[in-house]
């Protein structure tokens, strides 16, 4: 078996606030395999953020033990890319505030943007960028620093559909070609199974794993847009539907 | 902007262009023409006793004022006075501001305990303050300099630790995710992205510093353009007032397109 990159163990999250308490995570475990895309789907505000926010560390969960074994990179819903910096000053925004600024981080920045397209665009502001690149930007701001395990809050969102079809498509054959282990959380049932070997169903709030489907796929073309195609594509949408149990 | 150096536009485009540039002469044409009709017809009333020029004053007679005032060099004695006053207040108001503001965006505990006393000195009309300041400081540019400075100083904080709230809370998380200290939040964030603002701020305190300096001259000076008018309408002297307001007013209009220059060249990235 491959290394485990997280290990979550019975965590269990509580927000506290002046009304009371609230319950957001219950008795959550699974684990992260190196190289995996483990995708987290759950009825929209059930905790998916706020779980990825506790591997990440930004949160200490109330109960329970994770344990993340590599660096972690975050990808945030929008891009965030600070306005007032051009490209390259965004691109190095994360090396910066790590002290972390060399010839050589700067050099292998600079190799990110010439491979994804990006080199001409160096001096230009976010604002003049079109969705996907600005996207891509964020990416590597991200991979500047190197994470071995990357966060994926939503991060395409923001864009819309046909942007968001390629752009997900681009970033995962990033990741895949840069050997990262990912974390993808999202509420589009077709992107986590077109992205993920694996596939966390949570439950509504107080969140708890409700089941945890590992997503085999025939195509030849694994890539996400590739995937769709796959004739088990449908099957899993229709069981995940189902465990989701969406009622409006 | 308009590409209008690349030599195959089309004819519609050129159209296009020669409207716009066209509605903006016409804009300025205007403005200029406003100006001289309401010195002109003032003139004009004036020379024909239609109004008494003893009241409303009149163009020429302010001119020739101007002229006397700048021939024994105390018009410019005056105007550097109430010039440096709004300066120093202004620079003050605006610097102190922004540290106040950067302590209370700082610390929340702080920004609760200041809260109620932030809303009481901002409604406080601080030209109550003035005969407190003269006794305390005498009558000399100390106390209309910490009038300029009390009138701006409230706003200027509440302006600005409004706009360090509003930056998006997502674009902290970024920084968190990377381990950025407080201090980074700081100054990789909150400061560049408060920049528009920070420059609205000095737009707004720059006319509050006139005011703050021309009421402080109006309570206790001896020189300065506050004092010109004061003494101008002691003595019905009306074209000494008159003439005072139109440099003032010319002088903050000079104040203002400084801070736009520089605002341009502060945003380039809009």
């Amino acid at each position: 078996m491959n290394k485990i990159m997280v290990n979550l163990k019975d965590v269990s999250f509580n927000y506290h606030t002046l009304e009371g308490e609230t319950e957001a995570l219950k008795n959550i475990s699974f684990d992260v395999y190196e190289g995996e895309f483990v995708g987290i789907i759950g009825p929209s505000g059930c905790g998916k953020s706020t779980l990825l926010s506790i591997i990440s560390g930004l949160l200490k969960p109330s109960y329970g033990s994770v344990e993340v074994n590599g660096k972690i990179g975050y990808m945030l819903q929008k891009d965030h890319l600070f306005e007032w910096r051009n490209i390259w000053q965004n691109a190095l925004l994360g090396l910066e505030i790590q002290k972390s600024l060399t010839e050589e981080s700067k050099k292998y920045v600079e190799g990110l943007l010439v491979k994804y397209g990006l080199g001409e665009f160096k001096n230009h502001y976010p604002n003049q960028l079109s969705g996907g690149m600005r996207q891509r930007a964020a990416l590597i701001r991200t991979l500047a620093l190197k994470p071995d395990i990357l966060l994926l809050d939503e991060a395409f969102s923001a864009l819309d559909y046909q942007t968001r079809l390629a752009i997900s498509d681009e970033v995962y054959k990033i990741l895949k070609y840069e050997q990262k282990t990912a974390v993808i959380v999202t509420h589009d049932i077709s992107e986590a199974i077109s992205m993920c070997n694996r596939i966390v169903v949570l439950s509504n709030r107080p969140a708890h794993v409700k089941k945890i489907y590992d997503i085999v796929l025939t195509c030849e073309d694994r890539t996400p847009i590739g995937c769709r195609k796959a004739p088990e594509f449908r099957e899993y949408f229709n069981s995940i539907w189902k465990e989701l149990d969406v009622h409006v | 902007m308009y590409e209008a150096a690349t030599p195959h536009i089309s004819k519609e485009h050129r159209e296009f262009l020669k409207k716009v540039k066209r509605k903006n002469v016409l804009i300025r044409v205007t403005q200029f023409a406003l100006l001289i009709v309401f010195f002109a017809t003032w003139e004009i009333v004036a020379r024909y006793k239609i109004v008494d020029p003893f009241l409303v004053s009149q163009p020429s007679r302010m001119l020739k004022t101007m002229m006397i005032l700048s021939q024994n060099g105390s018009l410019f004695m005056h105007i550097w006075v109430t010039l440096s006053e709004t300066i120093i207040g202004f620079t003050l108001g605006t610097v102190i501001g922004m540290i106040i503001a950067i302590l209370l965006w700082w610390s929340d505990f702080l920004s609760k305990v200041a809260e109620p006393y932030l809303v009481v000195l901002n409604s406080l009309p601080k030209i109550a303050l003035g005969p407190i300041f003269i006794v305390w400081m005498g009558n000399g540019e100390a106390p209309i300099i910490t009038m300029a400075l009390a009138i701006s100083l409230i706003v200027t904080i509440i302006s600005l630790q409004t706009g360090f709230k509003e930056v998006d809370d997502e674009k902290i998380k970024l920084l968190k995710t990377f381990g950025a200290t407080k201090m980074q939040i700081l100054t990789k964030c909150i400061l560049p992205a408060s920049i528009p603002t920070i420059i609205s701020a000095i737009k707004i305190n720059i006319g509050l510093s006139w005011v703050g300096v021309i009421t402080g001259e109006f309570l206790v000076s001896k020189a300065g353009l506050g004092y010109l008018i004061v003494y101008g309408g002691q003595i019905f002297k009306l074209d000494l007032v008159m003439t005072s307001v139109l440099i003032l007013s010319i002088l903050s209009a000079l104040m203002y397109i400084f801070i736009v220059y520089l605002e341009k060249k502060l945003i380039r990235w809009r």
